[in-house]
């Protein structure tokens, strides 16, 4: 997520060679990019499991600071639930799907298009850059408004690193903790819950 | 999607028995953003490929502004319910 730009252009890059026909068509192919996928899921899961201590030593800080990335679970699924009717041409099952990113676009949206659809995929990256970037736009507002861990929850997965300055300036620098907490908590979360949830539907 | 979950479980547990190995985790994050940058490639060319998609693309991006609404709009109110609930409580107790 630190190089959400480059993420962004190599997908760009990606959409103008696919549009052109430039794309050798047996690169894309299931085998390949199934094989790239489960690669990735593999790295993710070494990165979990070494940080997951580093997840234990900020526990001890108290059950407040779990409180917070619950709450953000908690709200984001019922928040897309009341709003899904008024989306048009996907189940109630794919809209938790993509709100399940929390806001990590990059793996959700490779998660989704690999194991589901593509068009859901992109339907994940874009939900989740935009919640970014409310995010970053809004959160002083969110701060005056709803309370120091409104950006937090807002920010996600992302309240980690992308979101984290723009939370420091809005909240203060005593909630840094509370925002890298969460959004570790969040990141590390985003691969199974995806996954749990899109196995409803295949 | 099982198969996926193993593979996950697989690098939780190499994760945890290599944990204290500072440069080998760091090759690990630089693997993980290079696969992340290639497989986003692979969806980026997968869409420009497919004319359906295509077409579709003001719905995706339609149905995307209304799920990260949706997302943002129930986090804010769970964060701020949780906010008064504790955390404003405390600060009244100290001020």
């Amino acid at each position: 997520m630190k190089t959400s730009l480059t993420i962004i252009l190599f997908f760009l890059a990606g959409l103008l060679v696919g549009i052109t026909g430039l794309f050798p068509p047996w690169l894309g192919e299931k085998p390949i990019s199934r094989f790239a996928l489960f690669a990735l899921m593999f790295f993710v899961g070494i990165s979990v499991g070494a940080n997951g201590e580093t997840l234990g030593v900020l526990r001890k800080q108290g059950i407040k600071l779990i409180l917070v990335p619950v709450a953000t679970i908690a709200g984001t699924f019922i928040g897309v639930a009341l709003i899904h009717p008024l989306t048009s041409h996907v189940y109630l099952t794919e809209s938790l799907a993509v709100g399940a990113g929390f806001g990590y676009y990059s793996l959700t949206s490779i998660i989704i298009s690999e194991m589901y659809s593509e068009a859901l995929g992109v339907t994940a990256l874009l939900a989740n850059i935009a919640r970014e970037v409310i995010t970053l736009a809004l959160a002083p507002v969110m701060v005056l408004w709803l309370g120091k861990l409104s950006p937090i929850a807002s920010g996600g997965a992302t309240s980690m690193d992308t979101t984290l300055p723009i939370i420091v300036k809005s909240s203060g620098k005593e909630f840094a903790m509370v925002a890298v907490f969460h959004g570790v908590s969040l990141t590390i979360l985003v691969p199974f819950v995806v996954t749990a949830i899109l196995s409803f539907l295949i | 999607m099982l198969e996926i979950l193993a593979i996950m479980a697989a690098g939780i547990l190499i994760g945890r028995l290599t944990k204290s190995r500072k440069a080998f985790l760091a090759l690990i994050d630089k693997l993980i953003v290079v696969s992340i940058f290639l497989l986003l490639f692979f969806l980026g060319a997968g869409i420009g490929g497919d004319d359906e998609i295509l077409k579709g693309l003001d719905t995706i991006g339609i149905n995307a502004l209304i799920i990260a609404s949706g997302a943002v709009a129930g986090s804010l109110v769970a964060a701020w319910a949780l906010w008064k609930w504790l955390f404003a409580n405390k600060s009244t107790t100290t001020s």
